[in-house]
């Protein structure tokens, strides 16, 4: 049975998601489960990194909990989510339109895609505190300026005019924020914020989203599959593999003592600064991620997992607290022990 | 010292601007503006920086996928700059790319018998009865079966295409190949089967790469030498251990500095840069990088910086630091 994941924070969380499956209907008689029994809680102030490739379900979880499922494909069949305590998978289009922008703030990785090319950035954002906060034409504009100011974007009355091709990338980057933090969120979902920027403006925007953070006192949802994007921003982090979750912990806990093989696999994957004094090959995982309409049978990870016994391919393990607020979903964890990362 | 085997000398790729009723060439864009570098026999030269930067123009402009708007490109002392359709086709063979998307770079409709052996009938080698057998040892090569051949490029996964791309790469035998983002398309678990496959091929068949890429940590891996660019000028060269260790512009410093480290609770000291990098059709006088540069003073502005020896095989093209 999937379980709830203890956390190390206290008080009631931000937003509670319970055993959340979601189905993609791809044809009649065709549906792939994208996302397959996750649970995780947010707490404010907290920041939770989903980390996942391609096919790990990290960003159909951030678009169910949205209410952003492509219509009459994407649904939710089971499983809760709850913000605040109030159940958010059975609301009305209308009510969750009022959740969204209000109560949680969304930023995607192209902000091209979420940015209107037709209307100038001081509108778009006018418009949110208008619809949401019921502020007067002057007042909103008003406000867009501040927040132009709020994310550093230089010379904010004149750029509230600007549209978004008038904008560089970076530049736009941070308008888009500008608009998700326009109401005082929550909660951000940030799904691969940073991964089409530059390590400079990445960096840029990783401190602006923890400046914002501290001042607001929201809780974010980091979806990446930048593992050093993570060790920076992360209180928690969430590894998904093939819609589910396989491993989670603290940040700490996580780079420290991967106790998941993929988890480990990919800490050794990636090639470090610095790695040019003792160059060594990569540990790579060997295989692909597996396709959802083809999971292997027991552990979804068995195939290209180093570790791999008949048991792994009997049935698919359960997620188990290995330690406090360790969830590993492995049947070997106990006897394995996977190359303790040194903190140095 | 053996010869290079690649020289670039000076190359300016500017892309024109048209504009009035006229459509006259109103403005340039200098994507490349005057950079020079050699590559020896064997090496794997780095080429980083921002987007923007014009790094994927260099290595389109070497292959002759651009023309040149000045500059040469000596390859074996040959410039490949000046040579005619049937001249540059001899050349062809010898220098073949790797694109980024490897769901863009393979034709749909053809099998992946055609995709490896059309190189091989474009270049005349080998009889026909003797393509498949090549083909299929390409695919072994890189790590897919012979049994491979029948099928079509979506049925394969990102990493298995990049494998294939790789494959068409090394057909017909080149001796030098740019790869342009090879990896960075890839799910993180398949990059760095791809980076070994890549180190494996270099040392097995002795290729020389121009390796390009905004990912630091893998350039660093993979990469002799690494070349820093910032919009269409070289800032610094130097060996990747000594890049790492001792970098002298503070460019390369701002571009290390900003890389996150898969440590929690470690960051390096950030050297913040401010803005964006500015648009190549009007970059600043003097050094381009001095308006996002903390070390700026007036006198940037003057002067172009060039590149100056800063220790063994290390130059950098900074009047503050050099």
């Amino acid at each position: 049975m999937p379980r709830d994941t203890p956390e190390s924070s206290t008080g009631a969380p931000l937003l509670e998601v319970r055993n959340l499956q979601t189905t993609f209907d791809l044809t009649k008689k065709l549906s792939i489960q994208a996302v397959d029994g996750v649970s995780f809680r947010v707490h404010p102030g907290e920041t939770l990194a989903i980390v996942g490739e391609s096919g790990s379900g990290k960003s159909v979880t951030s678009l169910s909990i949205m209410g952003l499922l492509p219509k009459d494909v994407g649904r939710v069949s089971a499983g809760s989510i709850k913000l605040q305590g109030r159940e958010i998978t059975t609301l009305s289009d209308a009510e969750m339109r009022d959740i969204r922008g209000r109560e949680i703030g969304m930023i995607f990785q192209e902000p091209m895609t979420s940015l209107n090319p037709v209307h100038t950035i001081g509108q778009q954002i006018a418009e949110m505190v208008i619809r949401h906060q019921k502020l007067s034409k002057s007042r909103a504009r008003a406000r867009a300026i501040e927040m132009l100011e709020v994310v550093g974007i230089p010379e904010p009355k004149r750029r509230v005019d600007n549209y978004p091709h008038e904008m560089s990338g970076g530049m736009r980057q941070r308008a888009m924020i500008a608009m998700a933090l326009a109401c005082e969120p929550r909660i951000l979902i940030a799904d691969e914020p940073t991964t089409a920027l530059d390590v400079t403006i990445q960096a840029q925007m990783l401190e602006l989203m923890q400046d914002l953070q501290k001042k607001l006192g929201m809780a974010i949802i980091f979806i990446t599959h930048d593992l050093g994007v993570v060790a920076e921003v992360a209180d928690r982090v969430v590894v998904m593999y093939g819609g589910q979750v396989v491993e989670t912990a603290s940040v700490e806990d996580i780079f420290r003592n991967p106790r998941m093989p993929y988890t480990a696999g990919l800490m050794n994957s990636i090639p470090r600064l610095g790695s040019s004094i003792n160059k060594k090959r990569l540990e790579a995982i060997p295989g692909t991620v597996p396709a959802l309409t083809n999971l292997p049978r027991g552990c979804r990870f068995h195939p290209r997992c180093a570790y791999v016994q008949d048991i792994c391919k009997a049935a698919l393990p359960d997620l188990e607290e290995a330690s406090d607020g360790h969830m590993i979903r492995c049947v070997r964890w106990r006897e394995l022990s996977l190359n303790e990362r040194q903190a140095s | 010292m053996t010869a290079p085997l690649l020289q670039v000398d000076n190359l300016q790729k500017y892309f024109p601007i048209h504009g009035g009723v006229l459509r006259r060439v109103v403005n340039n864009v200098k994507a490349v503006d005057g950079i020079s570098f050699d590559i020896n026999p064997g090496e794997v030269v780095g080429l980083v920086g921002e987007s923007g930067s014009g790094k994927t123009t260099v290595g389109r402009t070497i292959l002759r996928l651009e023309q040149a708007t000045s500059g040469a490109v000596r390859f074996g002392g040959t410039d490949v700059m000046g040579l005619g359709t049937s001249q540059m086709r001899a050349y062809r063979k010898k220098m073949q790319i790797i694109f980024q998307d490897p769901y863009a770079s393979l034709n749909p409709r053809e099998k992946i018998r055609e995709i490896l052996t059309h190189p091989l009938r474009l270049h005349k080698i080998g009889s026909a009865s003797e393509h498949e057998d090549r083909a299929a040892a390409l695919l072994e090569k890189v790590g897919l079966a012979r049994d491979h051949l029948d099928r079509f490029p979506h049925e394969f996964s990102g990493g298995q295409r990049q494998r294939i791309g790789i494959a068409r790469a090394l057909a017909v035998e080149p001796q030098f190949i740019v790869a342009d983002e090879p990896v960075s398309a890839l799910d993180v678990s398949i990059q760095a089967q791809v980076i070994n496959l890549l180190e494996d091929l270099k040392n097995d068949l002795d290729l020389t790469m121009l390796f390009i890429a905004h990912d630091l940590g893998v350039v660093e891996h993979i990469c002799d030498r690494v070349i820093v660019m910032y919009l269409g000028r070289v800032m610094e060269i130097a060996s990747a251990a000594d890049l790492y260790a001792r970098p002298n512009h503070p460019y390369t410093k701002a571009l290390l500095s900003a890389v996150p480290i898969p440590e929690p609770g470690k960051r390096r000291e950030r050297v913040a840069l401010k803005g964006d990098i500015p648009s190549p059709i009007n970059p600043p006088s003097g050094c381009v990088f001095r308006t996002r540069c903390p070390l700026a003073t007036p006198e940037c502005a003057k002067v172009v910086p060039e590149l100056k020896p800063v220790g063994e095989g290390h130059t950098s093209a900074c009047i503050h630091t050099t």
